[in-house]
């Protein structure tokens, strides 16, 4: 009894911790810079194709495939922030999305070109599958790295953000792009840097990503609740939020599920709406 | 006024005039199906299965020129499917619909068949329910009644009493799900456990706990194919070690499929599975198939029981036309089909003049790899399976 509860705490973190990490990105580009990314998939996914066929096609290890990954995604973000995103960080939030709902779009009938629409699969390194007896307790290898992973993340972003002068340029200049500018922050080449910081962080999480999630061309719309979910209700002014919301959401589906299977789908949901009403702003919200 | 009615007759003069020309108008197969969203996969497969059999077949039957119209209903989307064959029989005037990959399209056209007197060929979509719909309905495929049936019978033969269910929350989960049961517990067999999980599912780990911690003997899954979902199941049931707590794992076919086998690695090696189709099988009508889809596809590309489905679909329309001498009428085309024997690649099948779904054999395979690569290898078969959900 004690040990399945504690597996299904284990898995729940680690389903947690696995929508952190293909949400954290957005948490850069919705939450911090303030732009409406539904595009943030398409990053995702992006960074699982490069995986993917690094893997496959030259035979680099997972975890050498996972740099490309980032830098690709970081690159395309470069780019389309240069091309695109700038123009318009001052536009309507519906003008955002109809922009970056486009982008998914033609991203997903690129990746169908190119890929087709089967799925797509990789093949983990030996260290990284089976499973490891720890206190009586069998837990899965990669799920614990992707705890991991995601624990490292986090504490490095925080302390980028929170303690570098790059971190308190990025702040400064979302909240007033005009007095940042004049204090001789380059705002523009600050929000361009942002930008595919979180573009990058989207590609990491896509690739660590397709051994539980999959991927076919379809991954950016298939998964964009679960982003939006875990960036809605941890709020938009830390990363912490995110991080918070994803752990409880993954913990209480996971939980529901294997309790009361007949309706654990529907529990991150309930979860979502229960949250939503007594935290409007987010779990961790502004002073 | 004489005038004109002088241009009436000659136009009448000329409208009957053009109905022998009309012979040489192609015939017309409106094909409704899913090419783009989560299942593009499946309507690829279908398309290619059909684009195959034209290949091999030449594209002219009876003296007509045999036309496909692809239409996409980008998923399961019954209002698009719907809209879709009204604008194939209004303006296209097609002869046949055919194609639906997916139940919920497949209900949605059905009442227009009826009002059209159109045959609608179903290549895919497996629920029982689709054939009592439309008079003018005749399935090719196979219903998921149909195959699972024999694997709980084989699984009480093979001495396995327990099983955990576990299938997709849809027509043909909730059919796969209620065949097995009947079957399984008339034989004696006792079901320790089921759940059905949502067709919008990422996360199988509490799934897979909830049944390891039951310890049943072996786990029955039906999970749609051409989809993510039997790779996560695959994947976390390898992970989680319950083949090394003793439980087994059985599966319609459609888990093992042949187009998704190759991307599941080593895991589904020795799972049990019962279907209609395998790449794997030995017959002079699959080695054609093969060879016609490996053209229209590519090398390298796998076709499962879909695009047999799609193969087959043709076959059918191809001998209504040449029966009826290329003059395609809906309640003489139906009479066709009724009866109608085709050499399938996945053996003979006859379409039950009573219920216009397949009569066939399902095949009890294993996953083997053959020359390195994975396949359904069948060593059992059971012949002539009617559709027992009805």
């Amino acid at each position: 009894m004690i040990s399945s509860l504690l597996g299904v705490l284990f898995d729940g973190l680690a389903y947690g911790m696995l929508l952190f990490l293909i949400s954290v990105g957005l948490s850069v580009t919705l939450g911090l810079m303030n732009f409406v990314n539904l595009a943030h998939g398409a990053f995702g996914m992006l960074g699982g194709y490069v995986c993917v066929i690094v893997m496959s096609r030259w035979h680099v290890p997972f975890l050498a495939a996972l740099v490309p990954a980032f830098v690709a995604a970081a690159l395309a973000g470069l780019v389309l922030e240069r091309i695109l995103y700038r123009r318009l960080y001052r536009g309507s939030h519906l003008d955002q999305v109809l922009l970056t709902i486009g982008l998914t779009f033609m991203a997903i009938a690129v990746a169908t070109f190119l890929f087709g629409p089967q799925q797509q699969s990789l093949r983990l390194p030996e260290y990284l599958s089976g499973q490891m007896s720890v206190l009586g307790v069998d837990l899965n290898v990669y799920r614990m790295f992707l705890l991991a992973v995601g624990v490292v993340l986090t504490i490095a972003l925080t302390l980028v953000l929170e303690y570098t002068r790059f971190g308190a340029s990025i702040r400064a200049s979302v909240d007033n792009p005009r007095v940042a500018e004049a204090l001789g922050i380059r705002v523009g080449l600050v929000f361009q840097i942002a930008f595919a910081a979180g573009s990058g962080l989207a590609g990491l999480g896509g690739a660590l990503g397709v051994e539980v999630l999959g991927l076919d061309p379809v991954f950016p719309l298939k998964y964009i609740v679960y982003f939006l979910l875990v960036v809605a209700v941890g709020g938009t002014s830390s990363l912490k939020g995110p991080l918070y919301a994803a752990l409880l959401l993954g913990v209480v589906d996971v939980a529901g599920k294997y309790y009361i299977p007949q309706v654990g789908a529907f529990i991150i949901y309930a979860m979502m709406v229960i949250l939503l009403i007594l935290r409007p702003q987010g779990l961790v919200s502004r002073p | 006024m004489f005038k004109s009615s002088v241009s009436a007759l000659l136009l009448a003069a000329a409208c009957a005039a053009a109905t022998p020309a009309g012979a040489e108008e192609p015939i017309k197969v409106g094909m409704i199906l899913e090419m783009s969203g989560p299942f593009a996969d499946l309507g690829r497969q279908i398309l290619n299965g059909a684009q195959a059999y034209i290949k091999a077949h030449g594209d002219t039957v009876a003296g007509r020129q045999v036309e496909l119209i692809v239409k996409d209903t980008t998923g399961a989307a019954p209002d698009i499917a719907k809209r879709l064959a009204q604008e194939l029989i209004t303006n296209d005037n097609v002869d046949f619909l055919a194609g639906f990959g997916l139940t919920p399209n497949a209900l949605a056209v059905a009442p227009l068949a009826t009002e059209a007197r159109k045959p609608m060929i179903i290549m895919n979509a497996a629920t029982s329910v689709i054939t009592t719909r439309s008079q003018y309905i005749a399935r090719v495929s196979f219903t998921l009644s149909q195959v699972t049936a024999p694997l709980a019978a084989w699984a009480i033969k093979s001495g396995i009493k327990s099983v955990y269910t576990l299938v997709s929350d849809y027509g043909p989960g909730i059919d796969a799900e209620t065949t097995f049961k009947k079957t399984f517990t008339a034989a004696g067999g006792k079901i320790v456990g089921e759940v059905r999980v949502p067709l919008r599912n990422p996360e199988f780990a509490p799934f897979l706990q909830r049944i390891k911690d039951a310890h049943p003997q072996a786990v029955f899954i039906f999970l749609p194919g051409s989809s993510e979902q039997p790779i996560a199941f695959m994947k976390g049931f390898a992970e989680r070690e319950l083949n090394k707590a003793g439980i087994r794992l059985i599966a319609t076919g459609d888990v093992t499929e042949d187009g998704v086998l190759e991307t599941m690695g080593d895991t589904p090696l020795g799972v049990v599975t019962t279907h209609h189709y395998s790449m794997a099988h030995v017959s002079a009508q699959n080695r054609a198939f093969l060879k016609a889809y490996a053209e229209v596809a590519g090398n390298g590309v796998r076709p499962n029981f879909m695009a047999v489905g799609g193969w087959d679909g043709m076959a059918a329309i191809y001998e209504v036309a040449a029966k009826l001498n290329g003059q395609i009428d809906g309640d003489k085309a139906m009479e066709v089909l009724k009866g109608m024997r085709i050499d399938s690649p996945r053996g003979p099948l006859v379409i039950d003049p009573e219920t216009r779904d397949p009569i066939q054999t399902v095949y009890v395979r294993r996953v083997q790899k053959v020359n390195g690569k994975p396949y359904n290898v069948e060593f059992e078969q059971i012949p002539d399976v009617k559709d027992p959900g009805k």
